[in-house]
């Protein structure tokens, strides 16, 4: 999958703004940033979805725009809201949408069957999936996106709206398709998610790359778990920055203390009995991800500005 | 050849996605056919006896087309409403990410709203028939004032596709309340000869007065006939009027789509 200086307007304003992207064949590229960084408009354009204004796309080997039949041939998409049937059972939605991608009969429910046995769904394959959780209907959802084994798999915010049980089960299905070889773009706007799934990081700002790297590669940029002491009195501070030790930030206006963490438990656990020992009252006491906002902060130097998208 | 196979069984496809719903949730197809039947019941027995008809002629006989009329009419919504939901729950977008026949998408659509459209009118017919509606010129000429009706509901189809890609669900839920006057300003309930003078001209020229007039006339049922040019040339309305609309909304309808991806 290739893209070269994407530039895309909605209403005179740019969308994408010079987009660029690489992603080699069998591996998961995550696509990271706030609403509003061109996310979703960089995967409708690869998915033939959107014209483009300038530049070009490449994915499976085909134009975007010149050779769009072939690039819907190899590709599924996998949008932000369910298409799943609610009246139509899980096996129905599989069969039809084998029929739509030009499967015979036959061929169309054997393989609704063996994707009903991959993703989990045999047991429930027969129950109108009104009746399925969160979760399931995310399965078959993706379920329903592999039909012809696609060799690019766009996935939109996947888990947006997902327990963790169930962002798990997902993840879990991701992995095993890309083992099978397919390549995956994500979108996610959870720095964890494509921490997990990623080979690659792409952070957008404004319609642009921001950054890109492997996930350890930009997790070094950004540092690790912060933990966060609250107190009081601000008579305790030092006596509190001395526990967290040498790097410890102090912020006296919020009677703060916080400092980076390798060990989340162990260094909480460290963190209350030492203060327990010096006879500090903490108010509260928190371990804190870097957060998305954390990840802008630290690569583009400006918060996330959301943006208006159509 | 295999584009039009494909675009066969893509339209067969989605049209059955549709009539499984009706199958498996019939409680929206008799919430359907619950405002007709009691419309007719209302205006039947309640305001009937007080409903004049221009010219005389039986209530009931009278009001059966317009009734027939204004559930074709009302399918208009029925449309948006189907179409707004795929495009907003992104089915629309899985379609047309899809190697699947475009056309096929528009035309199992259509096939499924005409479908749709002829079951309300036969349950209506069944209804009319109980309480002494009837037809006289034979059953052919009832089956083309059918086939005139559903014309009508073929072109709405268009425009409610058009329509549909246009508004949110929320926006085509709304939109009986602009159908209904217009579904009123018309032959179907009180001849327009009983008007005041604008709303008459309003009422002989709109495209449903000629599909119910002709409805009326092939049935054999009363109040047919008025000076207006459009009202004696009911017949030739009924077929050009909605041969209109599909020239104006299908190539319009077919843009709307392209241009989702602009």
């Amino acid at each position: 999958m290739l893209a070269e200086g994407l530039h895309k307007r909605f209403d005179g304003k740019a969308a994408l703004d010079g987009f660029d992207l690489a992603v080699p064949a069998g591996t998961v590229c995550g696509l990271l940033g706030p609403n509003g960084a061109g996310k979703t408009t960089a995967v409708r354009i690869l998915a033939t979805l959107l014209r483009l204004d300038g530049g070009r796309a490449e994915v499976a080997g085909h134009d975007v725009v010149r050779e769009a039949p072939a690039v819907r041939r190899q590709v599924a998409l996998n949008g932000q809201q369910s298409t799943v049937d609610d009246v139509l059972t899980g096996r129905e939605n599989l069969v039809m949408w084998g029929r739509l991608y030009h499967l015979s009969k036959r061929q169309a429910s054997l393989r609704a069957e063996e994707l009903l046995e991959q993703f989990g769904l045999a047991d429930a394959a027969d129950k109108r999936a009104k009746h399925y959780s969160g979760g399931m209907r995310r399965r078959l959802d993706l379920a329903s996106s592999f039909i012809t084994a696609p060799s690019v798999l766009f996935l939109d915010e996947p888990t947006t709206g997902l327990d963790p049980r169930n962002r798990g089960e997902v993840w879990r299905e991701v992995k095993r398709v890309v083992a099978e070889g397919t390549t995956v773009l994500l979108t996610t706007q959870y720095l964890d998610e494509a921490d997990q799934l990623a080979d690659q990081i792409v952070v957008m700002d404004t319609g642009r790359v921001a950054a890109q790297g492997t996930p350890d590669h930009l997790k070094s940029k950004l540092g690790g778990d912060r933990i966060e002491v609250v107190v009081r009195n601000s008579d305790e501070l030092p006596v509190v920055a001395g526990v967290l030790g040498e790097d410890a930030e102090v912020d006296h206006d919020a009677f703060r203390v916080s400092a980076a963490v390798v060990d989340r438990v162990a260094a909480l656990t460290r963190v209350t009995s030492a203060l327990a020992a010096k006879g500090v009252e903490a108010e509260d006491i928190a371990l804190r991800r870097p957060t998305l906002d954390d990840v802008f902060l630290a690569i583009t130097g400006h918060k996330a500005v959301a943006e208006v998208q159509s | 050849m295999n584009a039009v196979r494909y675009a066969a069984v893509d339209s067969w496809i989605v049209a059955k996605r549709d009539l499984i719903h009706w199958v498996r949730e019939p409680v929206r197809v008799f919430a359907n056919l619950a405002y007709p039947i009691v419309s007719v019941l209302i205006f039947g027995l309640v305001f009937g006896s007080a409903m004049n008809v221009f010219g005389g002629g039986d209530y009931i006989e009278f009001l059966l087309p317009g009734m027939f009329g204004q559930t074709i009419a009302f399918g208009v919504a029925a449309t948006m409403m189907m179409v707004s939901m795929d495009a907003d729950r992104g089915v629309t977008d899985r379609f047309r990410a899809s190697p699947m026949s475009q056309t096929g998408v528009v035309a199992g659509r259509s096939f499924a709203d005409l479908v749709n459209s002829s079951l309300e009118l036969l349950v209506l017919a069944l209804c009319g028939l109980a309480m002494g509606w009837s037809f006289h010129h034979g059953l052919l000429k009832a089956l083309v004032a059918f086939a005139l009706l559903l014309w009508l509901r073929f072109a709405l189809v268009w425009i409610g596709i058009y329509l549909g890609l246009l508004v949110k669900p929320e926006a085509a839920s709304a939109s009986w309340m602009f159908l209904f006057p217009l579904t009123m300003f018309a032959n179907t309930f009180v001849s327009p000869e009983l008007m005041p003078g604008w709303l008459r001209v309003v009422a002989e020229w709109n495209p449903l007065s000629s599909t119910v007039a002709a409805a009326r006339e092939l049935f054999g049922n009363p109040g047919v006939g008025g000076d207006s040019w459009a009202a004696q040339n009911s017949l030739l309305l009924a077929v050009l009027w909605p041969a209109v609309f599909v020239a104006i909304f299908w190539p319009l309808s077919v843009v709307k789509y392209r241009n989702l991806s602009r």
